[in-house]
């Protein structure tokens, strides 16, 4: 059996041999996964007695492709991770990595995949960062001489050189969440799960653990990487591919280039208005404008708004109706259309708004 | 199966068992407050029952029972708090996810934890025992050393087979679990015998406590080796030393069945985890 490999470079699959026997193995796959949470007293009065977190998932991801699923919170990422790491079973359906069912080949499976959830933290406070990175690997028993260099190297890349004596109850969050990171990558996963690995970390942390990973998967071709992740940019920098998932569904699944296609004929503006007022609810109805999403940046007290046009001519109503009651407008310009739009066209909601909203209901 | 395969799974429990272990023993010595909490508050409980029966003039080996009681307690204590409550703990520290996600031999985890346990509780319960047998001037028999030392590794085994099962059960009962093992301290210690010879509650009540305790049998049978109180004793140690034995094998064979039946559980629950994406 020889698996189809995704080539990065060219943006496609490497052509396979004409024989009968060569057959195509997902190195992740899932066939109408579902997940339904029965949910406890307090929540079934606001969501009912159940919750279904997945609905028919599909997904085929090859080997050696960097995947990307992109949603809002509670669109089911974390559930479709924790099943494929064979923490959580599925309601319906299947679900395989490289080939072996995730709920009767659980050891198996096991053996070969390593996840890591941005925004936790693990291991124990006792211990410091090296230690911490030995046990866990060892809890795949993998022998010191080998696991010795990875740890180094990982520590390296996660800016902890330094620290890697000090007890991890004496590091910050950030250190914590970087040294949860490089855990993952010490146990040379087959299969990798990124759960949102840059929640919570600061603008440069961010970068840097978005430029190992994509350093990572050229010089890993063999490994598969699906990244879950709520930030459009951080997938349409990474990933070879992405799932656009919403209430457990895959709404669309292309690679990023592609995906943006879908809202080529649209225009996108990007505009600066002085003040954090909210923005007349008219906005919404004004012809030839698909969509809007704001952002309040308080600090340099101003809304910045995009917005994705339909007719190009719309752009002068919005501006007037945006600058009314004394709202100044303080910068324009086009921009390409991005990850985010094509959320918005396919759901009719913003990828922000959702996020939210659902940040609301966990308070 | 090859012989290699069956070495490679040998030398990779064993490796699991010593990682988990590592944690219990290396925090024992770099958080050095546990000599206050662990060994000075139990030493000064165990002074005032001493300074009790030798106000009501009880027999002198009434001052050993109670060195004895303290030296059990501690590990019944550590037992409860950081054996049964580990898994709990680990799901709220966030390593839960990572062990469960791991093909590690669950057993060599619970294992690991109970003898870095047994290791980190076995410091302050020497410390205890020798301060009070030097303090008090208390002096202990060795008439059948094999027998004693046999007594005392079984009731480990017991105890910490049993904190091995009960980590299960307090994982999927979650924190309310906390409250009920505070309320149950008292009681236990009060008919596990740990100041007094637990013969004294009746023979009824003993046996009641010795059938799920394995504690009571435990100091009971230490008492009758070391003491020489074979007069309250509530059967003969050997007696003791064959059921705390086959207590040891059911403990330990019911919690590799728990944590299996835990893990499935969770998994069908979604309940491994600490919340829900």
């Amino acid at each position: 059996m020889r698996a189809l490999h995704w080539h990065r470079e060219t943006a496609s699959y490497a052509d396979y041999a004409d024989d009968e026997q060569t057959m195509t193995t997902f190195s992740i796959e899932t066939r109408n996964l579902s997940r339904i949470f029965k949910l406890d007293r307090a929540a079934r009065k606001e969501s009912g007695r159940i919750l279904t977190a997945l609905d028919d998932l599909n997904l085929q991801i090859h080997p050696g492709e960097l995947f990307g699923l992109l949603g809002p919170n509670g669109a089911g990422k974390t559930t479709s991770i924790r099943i494929l790491c064979t923490l959580l079973l599925p309601t319906e359906g299947e679900a395989f990595i490289e080939g072996m069912d995730v709920v009767k080949d659980v050891w198996k499976v096991r053996r070969i995949i390593n996840m890591v959830s941005g925004g936790e933290t693990c291991g124990y406070g006792i211990l410091n960062a090296r230690e911490n990175l030995r046990l866990f690997t060892e809890l795949y028993g993998i022998p010191w001489r080998v696991a010795k260099p990875r740890i180094e190297y990982m520590l390296k890349v996660v800016g902890l050189e330094k620290f890697c004596g000090v007890r991890v109850n004496k590091l910050s969050t950030g250190l914590r969440q970087r040294l949860n990171f490089a855990r993952g990558f010490t146990t040379d996963p087959k299969v990798l799960f990124l759960d949102e690995p840059t929640v919570g970390l600061d603008v440069h942390s961010a970068r840097q653990i978005r430029s190992f990973i994509k350093e990572w998967v050229v010089d890993h071709p063999e490994k598969t990487i699906l990244l879950t992740t709520h930030h459009m940019v951080e997938a349409d920098e990474l990933c070879d591919r992405v799932a656009i998932i919403d209430r457990g569904k895959v709404q669309v699944c292309d690679t990023p280039a592609a995906l943006k296609k879908l809202v080529q004929k649209e225009t996108a503006l990007d505009l600066t208005i002085k003040g954090l007022d909210p923005l007349p609810d008219s906005l919404d109805e004004l012809p030839g404008v698909q969509s809007l999403t704001t952002n309040r940046e308080t600090d340099r007290q101003v809304t910045l708004v995009h917005a994705l046009l339909t007719d190009p001519e719309a752009g002068g109503e919005l501006i007037r109706v945006m600058t009314g009651n004394g709202r100044r407008l303080m910068g324009l310009e086009t921009s390409q259309p991005t990850l985010e739009d094509v959320f918005v066209k396919l759901t009719g909601r913003s990828l922000v708004d959702n996020n939210v909203d659902a940040a609301e209901r966990d308070k | 199966m090859t012989g290699r395969d069956e070495v490679g799974k040998v030398r990779f429990f064993m490796k699991v068992v010593v990682a988990r272990a590592y944690v219990r023993v290396i925090g024992a010595q770099r958080e050095m407050s546990w000599i206050i909490g662990d060994t000075l508050l139990p030493f000064l409980t165990v002074c005032a029952y001493i300074y009790v029966y030798r106000a009501m003039k009880a027999p002198p080996e009434y001052t050993g029972f109670v060195v004895l009681g303290g030296v059990i307690m501690t590990f019944w204590v550590h037992m409860l708090w950081s054996m049964a409550m580990q898994l709990f703990w680990e799901k709220e520290m966030g390593n839960m996810a990572r062990y469960l996600m791991a093909p590690l031999p669950r057993p060599a985890l619970l294992l690991g934890m109970a003898l870095g346990g047994i290791i980190m509780a076995s410091s302050r319960a020497v410390i205890i025992y020798l301060a009070c047998r030097y303090v008090f001037d208390i002096h202990f028999h060795f008439n059948e050393p094999w027998l004693a030392l046999s007594v005392f590794l079984v009731t480990l085994a017991a105890l910490y087979g049993m904190g091995m099962t009960l980590s299960s059960l307090f994982f999927i009962a979650g924190r309310g679990i906390n409250h009920g093992l505070m309320a149950m301290h008292e009681p236990v210690f009060f008919v596990a015998g740990f100041y007094f010879p637990v013969r004294r509650l009746g023979m009824l009540t003993a046996t009641a406590a010795a059938a799920i305790i394995p504690a009571t049998l435990g100091l009971d049978a230490l008492r009758q080796t070391m003491l020489n109180a074979h007069d309250t004793g509530l059967i003969s140690a050997r007696l003791e030393l064959a059921i705390l034995s086959v207590m040891s094998v059911v403990f330990v064979w019911a919690s590799v069945l728990m944590i299996r039946k835990m893990e499935e559980l969770g998994r069908k629950s979604g309940k491994l985890v600490l919340s829900e994406g």
